[in-house]
């Protein structure tokens, strides 16, 4: 697939009760999450992000608990993708699981600038900033993650063995 | 080639004889644990998915401990939801407020994960009961959902760091600064994506609820798991509280790690994470006079007996400083109950505390001491990141109780020794 959209850039480490805080857990519709997306630490996110619109982080996106409301928050908000240097184990299960797309490709977040327009290419894992016309490469999905996203996320995986299993 | 103790509980569950480290299983799980938070979105896959059945009653756990007791009408649509679908498939293990503790206290206490266990849970300190010697691992609420369904999950099979720790703590130095002073070390991701194994003769003076703390705080390095090999300590402990069989996993002599870290405890101090990140951990004793308005000791951290009995030999006699709220919440309703029976929930009492029943209530900023702007507090739970425990602009400091208690007595960030004159 390929998604373009302007780069939101975020730091290392960025964390779990950042990306949607835990005072708002008491919900579980993703419109109202988006709503709060980031708000502890870009207030202007919620706000400014659009459809399409990419984040670019660094080391350890995602890290802390295991809310899936996080990656949810941040796809309901609009963002097509995350390229991050590494993700926290959680995180990017989650974000496989929900069907929020997401690269692994180091430093990004120092070589590209908040605003760029970045073109991605998921299959090839090619990221083109059309603003600088640099390209990166990502790490591609393993196979097996790839197994789980042509099933549609891993509850229509689950359908399938459920249905198997009746049959 | 032989395999760690994580590798061979991998093995096991997904019916094979080996398993080598980056290799993909769909193994058998024997919990799949979800909250208040996170079971509803389970919950909600579950039915989206067309699940009509789980697909074993007595493997799953559904645990109101988050936001319950109740914090709001919100919360309690979601515990709602999460006793409805209990009741409707019949969930052996759902404990309701009055019964409940928080999971990762209770679970290993009532001896519903044992040594060897496969246990996925949707909070991401389900690695806590790596401690019993189990391979268990935090996911979200869509694995859970897939485990509901199915029974099983998908793992990559992780390398494993090694650590090794020698020698006796010193005074006031417990199972939290081990793994304080190691997130120190390694970083937030120093262990990303890998388990880590905790070895070495210093474990084995440590009680379980001391052990229980180190493997809780794995997530905190990034890792997938935090395990121990069970030992006398651990069957002790298991022995009468098991609710099934268990078998005892043990790495291999031969067994191949990533990397094996040493440390000398003997040079290991009472340690507090300061804001925001729980990597930034400095000895209780460089840190200059840091004024505290709050100190909460409890949570699946630190919110067991041992926790309660150390925060009291510290309380003992003295009062909390008259500016400072002291909120302390036993994990579970056994801790509460021994706690009366000890003496302890009088100590704490007489010294100007709040004793809470069990909730995570603070440690996510749910409720039950919430911080406003600018305020400090000293909390013996596993994260301190922005806007953790209330206002973006408040700061948690992590410690062990030892150090919150005097904390609460002296205003600011203490050693214990300041409060207690004789070492433990």
């Amino acid at each position: 697939m390929i998604f373009k959209g302007k780069a939101w850039i975020y730091e290392d480490n960025i964390d779990t009760d950042v990306i949607i805080p835990a005072r708002y857990l008491n919900t579980t519709d993703p419109k109202e999450l988006a709503s709060h997306c980031m708000e502890d630490l870009d207030p202007d996110f919620s706000t400014k992000v659009e459809a399409g619109d990419i984040i670019v982080a660094g080391n350890n996106f995602g890290c802390g608990s295991s809310r899936e409301h996080a990656p949810l928050a941040i796809k309901s908000a609009g963002i097509s993708c995350v390229v991050a240097s590494s993700f926290a184990r959680i995180f990017y299960r989650n974000s496989i699981n929900i069907g929020l797309p997401i690269l692994e490709c180091k430093d990004c977040n120092k070589k590209i600038k908040t605003g760029d327009i970045l073109e991605i290419d998921t299959d090839k894992g090619i990221i083109s900033n059309i603003t600088s016309g640099e390209i990166f490469e990502a790490r591609p999905f393993p196979e097996f993650i790839k197994g789980i996203i042509n099933a549609g996320g891993l509850m229509n995986y689950a359908k399938e063995v459920d249905e198997k299993c009746r049959q | 080639m032989g395999m760690t103790i994580t590798q061979k509980i991998l093995a096991k569950h997904s019916g094979k004889d080996f398993v080598e480290p980056g290799e993909l299983v769909m193994a058998e799980v024997d919990l799949a644990l979800a909250n208040d938070i996170t079971g509803p979105v389970a919950i909600e896959e579950f039915k989206k998915a067309g699940g009509h059945k789980v697909f074993d009653r007595e493997k799953i756990a559904l645990i109101p401990d988050h936001f319950a007791p109740n914090k709001d009408i919100k919360s309690a649509e979601l515990c709602k939801t999460l006793r409805e679908f209990a009741k409707a498939q019949q969930i052996k293990h759902y404990y309701e407020v009055g019964r409940m503790g928080i999971e990762h206290a209770f679970l290993p206490e009532q001896g519903i994960v044992l040594p060897g266990d496969l246990v996925i849970g949707a909070d991401s300190h389900t690695c806590t009961y790596g401690a019993l010697g189990a391979f268990s691992t935090g996911v979200g609420s869509t694995d859970l959902a897939f485990a509901m369904m199915t029974g099983k999950c998908w793992f990559k099979v992780p390398e494993t760091i090694k650590f090794i720790y020698h020698g006796k703590p010193n005074p006031w130095v417990t199972g939290k600064d081990l793994i304080l002073h190691t997130i120190g070390d390694i970083g937030v991701d120093g262990a990303l994506y890998k388990a880590m194994e905790f070895t070495g003769d210093t474990i084995t003076h440590l009680n379980i609820d001391e052990r229980l703390t180190m493997s809780n705080m794995a997530i905190e390095a990034g890792g997938k798991n935090g395990i121990m090999e069970p030992d006398e300590i651990t069957l002790e402990y298991v022995k009468n509280r098991a609710k099934k069989p268990y078998e005892v996993f043990r790495s291999d002599p031969d067994a191949a790690y990533s990397d094996i870290i040493d440390y000398d405890v003997k040079k290991i101090q009472p340690k507090i994470a300061l804001p925001h990140l729980p990597e930034n951990v400095v000895d209780v004793e460089a840190v200059d006079n840091i004024a505290i308005d709050q100190v909460v000791i409890g949570s699946c951290t630190n919110g067991r007996l041992e926790d309660m009995r150390l925060a009291a030999k510290v309380l003992k006699g003295h009062k909390v400083h008259p500016y400072l709220r002291l909120i302390i919440i036993p994990a579970t309703q056994q801790v509460y109950q021994d706690m009366i029976k000890e003496g302890i929930t009088e100590i704490f009492v007489d010294a100007g505390a709040v004793v809470s029943t069990p909730t995570c209530g603070p440690c996510l900023g749910g409720y039950m001491g919430i911080l406003a702007k600018g305020e400090r507090a000293v909390a013996t739970t596993n994260r301190n990141f922005v806007g953790r425990m209330g206002h973006p602009e408040s700061e948690v400091y992590l410690s062990n109780p030892a150090v919150a208690a005097a904390s609460a007595v002296k205003g600011r960030i203490a050693h214990p020794k300041e409060v207690v004159c004789c070492d433990i």
